[in-house]
């Protein structure tokens, strides 16, 4: 159909005056992920070290988490393992004030955040949900439920920001949580409050058994920033010092006053979901081999040693601290954990309701009673072998 | 379930088929029954296609029946079931896996917005026959967010069937039907006894009760409990203990929270007069509380004591290492039976 010039009466108004709120183009992600190792870039030795230290502990950190899984020390772990870069590198960015918002796989960002390596594992052991007082560390608890911390990274950065501190919070999810609608919402409200926050996606490849094709049409998911109003960037997540560096530049924009920014670190997972699950239903070992090659501890490590920067010695070194650390968490796993049934009751309500303090009653009435019977029980049981011992 | 009968294989088939199956093998076989027979029959949620779900509970169907009829969808609750309605308005027959009990919660808006009352709002125009299976309960050691029992915010919406399977065949046969449902079920999955196992033929599926009828595990004369899902085992096995102290119980299972069976319940208590309910979730505003009121309403002058309730704590679900404390064990059952001695009591109290 041709459409000719009206020449007649009919003159449509014209729309109301209409622009976009924002210039799209420079939230864009650039095409490829942002990676600094082997391209001859200039880069903060100290920095680099700091990293390779972390990367190593990390690395083993993971390998002694699963072991424990199979010792029936943990009732479950979601290792990390090919996603150490991420990890470390969202620990390190952060200044003491900040504040990070974990998923359930990232225990080792809070650890290699300073906390406590047993202390970080406490709710996957099992013996309480979160294991650390969160306004210590500045760690909020991991969070289960997908997508559901974001929200709340958001929240904290606002307030800080309305209290007039310059705090940052940087909050992880992964790629399969995107598809969420709380990082819809937080992402959202973080760009229209212009809120100091710092999204982190670690895309691994897959959610459980989905991959990211299932899971997504965008053409990245660092793209999904621009609608909300937000830069996004991609990066190597297995490249520590361009993770570092893009984050820095997040957060250093957030801080200054900049709003919110979505990272996208291109990763993988090595491991299996968990240790309860099996990867060979979705996945073969061709593409997690050519992962193996490229490795975040060994990409590190090597560009440091080229560049001179690494000696034997000094790999030596990072893996006896690694080791030292690996001890340290095995015998903090093996003492067992001081439970005391009572606590169920505990920090349910400020102050105990009636009802459950009348519940704690009807509980210690029956631990007594089942103290009671063991005691009976071994009275009985010594009588037996006074018996037997004296035929 | 009428085409089951006519896809019996021959006798000789049967009985070597005839094999203790695991209760979760048994919803498979619902689900790929339903699917085989109606093409409106559509499976969708996290991880269900290539990995079989987390429980395994959907291996095999995407395989079987394609990618469209079994979905892995993306990683959202809100989204897999508000698309469920809208494939429920096309036509479609959705079954949704919600893949734990506490990842159902962001659905709750399009659960209680709108399947449960579409057709109110429609006046009956847009029924919504979809199926939400949900996992639930503890007693399987998981973290954080994986124990969760969710039934009493369910049975407090209107517009919604909640039932929960406590043995093999009625997995099978509850799940059927609820697929069959032209009206929305959440169907509640016992997680800790997804690998229980019953001796029960996959090949030649017997009737099950249906849909709002409660089963009479075990008649007694004494008490009786009511009880459903994950709890149905533990108050076998109460009422097997209670024998050696002189207590004959009957264990009613419930099996259909709504619609609720007043008649076989009722008539159960007001054989027996005493009555105890037993359930994991919560007690305080759990469905323990709404059953102890209508059997009350009904049997009150049956009864020979309070109707009681042994539930869990009113505290959130406990980490693994502490939740046997936390969930209705067999001594627990014990302890409520015993207090169900009322008139002796009464008559001391009282000095008579
Ligand atoms: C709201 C919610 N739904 C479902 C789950 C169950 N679940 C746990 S992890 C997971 C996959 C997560 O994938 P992704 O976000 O990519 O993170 P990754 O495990 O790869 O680190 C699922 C479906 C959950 N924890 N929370």
């Amino acid at each position: 159909m041709t459409v000719t010039a009206q020449t007649g009466a009919y003159r449509p108004a014209p729309p109301p005056q209409w622009r976009p709120l924002t210039d799209a183009a420079p939230l864009l992600p650039d095409e490829h992920p942002h990676r600094v190792l082997g391209t001859g870039a200039e880069l903060d030795p100290a920095l680099m070290s700091e990293l390779y230290t972390q990367l190593v502990k990390g690395r083993r950190y993971n390998q002694q988490a699963t072991a424990l899984t199979k010792q029936g020390r943990l009732a479950v772990y979601p290792s990390s393992t090919g996603q150490e870069a991420c990890e470390v590198a969202a620990a390190l960015v952060l200044e003491e004030r900040d504040w990070l918002f974990p998923s359930y796989r990232d225990t080792l960002a809070a650890v290699a955040r300073g906390l406590d390596p047993a202390q970080a594992l406490t709710l996957l052991r099992g013996d309480w949900h979160s294991g650390y007082n969160p306004l210590e560390c500045r760690i909020a608890p991991l969070s289960t439920p997908l997508a559901t911390q974001l929200p709340h990274a958001v929240g904290l950065a606002h307030a800080a920001r309305l209290r007039g501190d310059d705090v940052v919070a940087l909050a992880l999810v992964g790629d399969g949580g995107t598809s969420e609608g709380d990082f819809h919402e937080a992402l959202n409200f973080a760009a229209v409050w212009q809120a100091p926050v710092v999204f982190l996606v670690q895309n691994n490849g897959f959610a459980i058994s989905v991959p990211l094709a299932k899971q997504t049409a965008a053409p990245t998911l660092a793209h999904k920033a621009v609608g909300y109003g937000m830069p996004g960037r991609l990066v190597d997540g297995n490249d520590a010092v361009a993770v570092h560096e893009v984050l820095a530049d997040a957060v250093d924009r957030a801080r200054r006053g900049g709003g919110p920014t979505l990272v996208e670190a291109v990763t993988y997972r090595m491991e299996a979901h968990t240790n309860a699950d099996d990867a060979t239903r979705y996945r073969g070992d061709a593409e997690v081999e050519a992962w193996r090659a490229h490795d975040p501890v060994a990409l590190l490590e090597s560009e440091l040693t080229q560049r001179g920067l690494l000696d034997e010695d000094g790999i030596a070194a990072a893996r006896e601290a690694a080791e030292r650390m690996a001890a340290d968490l095995r015998d903090g796993m093996n003492a067992e954990a001081e439970l005391d049934p009572m606590s169920l009751f505990d920090h349910v309500y400020a102050e105990q309701t009636t009802q459950l303090r009348e519940q704690a009653e009807q509980l210690r009435a029956e631990l007594a009673a089942a103290d009671e019977h063991d005691a009976h029980d071994e009275q009985a049981q010594q009588a037996q072998h006074g018996q037997e011992d004296g035929r | 379930m009428s085409t089951a009968a006519t896809r019996r294989p021959a006798d000789a088939t049967r009985a070597a088929a005839r094999k203790p199956t695991p209760l979760a093998q048994a919803l498979n076989r619902a689900m790929r029954d339903a699917m085989a027979e109606d093409p409106a029959v559509h499976v969708l949620g996290e991880d269900v296609g290539t990995l079989g779900g987390v429980f395994r509970v959907t291996d095999g169907l995407a395989k079987e029946f394609g990618d469209d009829r079994c979905t892995d969808t993306p990683l959202a609750e809100a989204g897999i079931l508000g698309a469920a309605v809208g494939m429920a308005m096309y036509g479609l027959r959705p079954v949704v896996e919600m893949q734990f009990d506490a990842f159902a919660y962001p659905a709750f808006e399009q659960l209680v917005s709108h399947v449960a009352r579409m057709r109110n709002r429609t006046r009956g125009a847009l029924p919504m026959p979809i199926t939400v299976r949900v996992p639930y309960g503890g007693g399987i050691g998981g973290v954080e967010h994986h124990s969760d029992s969710s039934e009493a915010y369910y049975i407090a919406t209107p517009g919604l069937h909640v039932v929960t399977p406590a043995t093999v065949a009625d997995a099978y046969g509850m799940l059927r039907e609820a697929i069959a449902s032209d009206d929305p079920v959440v169907f509640l999955e016992p997680k800790r006894l997804y690998w229980s196992k019953d001796d029960w033929d996959p090949q030649a599926p017997a009737a099950v009760e249906p849909i709002g009828r409660a089963a009479v595990r075990r008649t007694g004369t004494s008490a009786t409990l009511l009880t459903y899902g994950p709890s149905v085992p533990v108050c076998m096995e109460a009422a097997e203990a209670a024998t050696a102290e002189g207590w004959d119980l009957e264990v009613v299972d419930l099996r259909s929270l709504v619609p609720f069976d007043d008649e076989t319940v009722t008539a159960s208590v007001r054989r027996t007069g005493r009555a105890v309910v037993v359930h994991e979730s919560g007690g305080f505003g759990g469905p323990g509380g709404e059953i102890a009121a209508r059997v009350t309403e009904r049997c009150f002058h049956h009864l020979e004591a309070p109707v009681l309730r042994v539930a869990g704590f009113d505290i959130p679900y406990p980490p693994p290492m502490l939740e046997r404390h936390h969930l209705p064990g067999v001594d627990r059952i014990l302890d409520a039976v015993d207090r169900l001695q009322w008139e002796s009591r009464w008559t001391e109290g009282n000095g008579r």
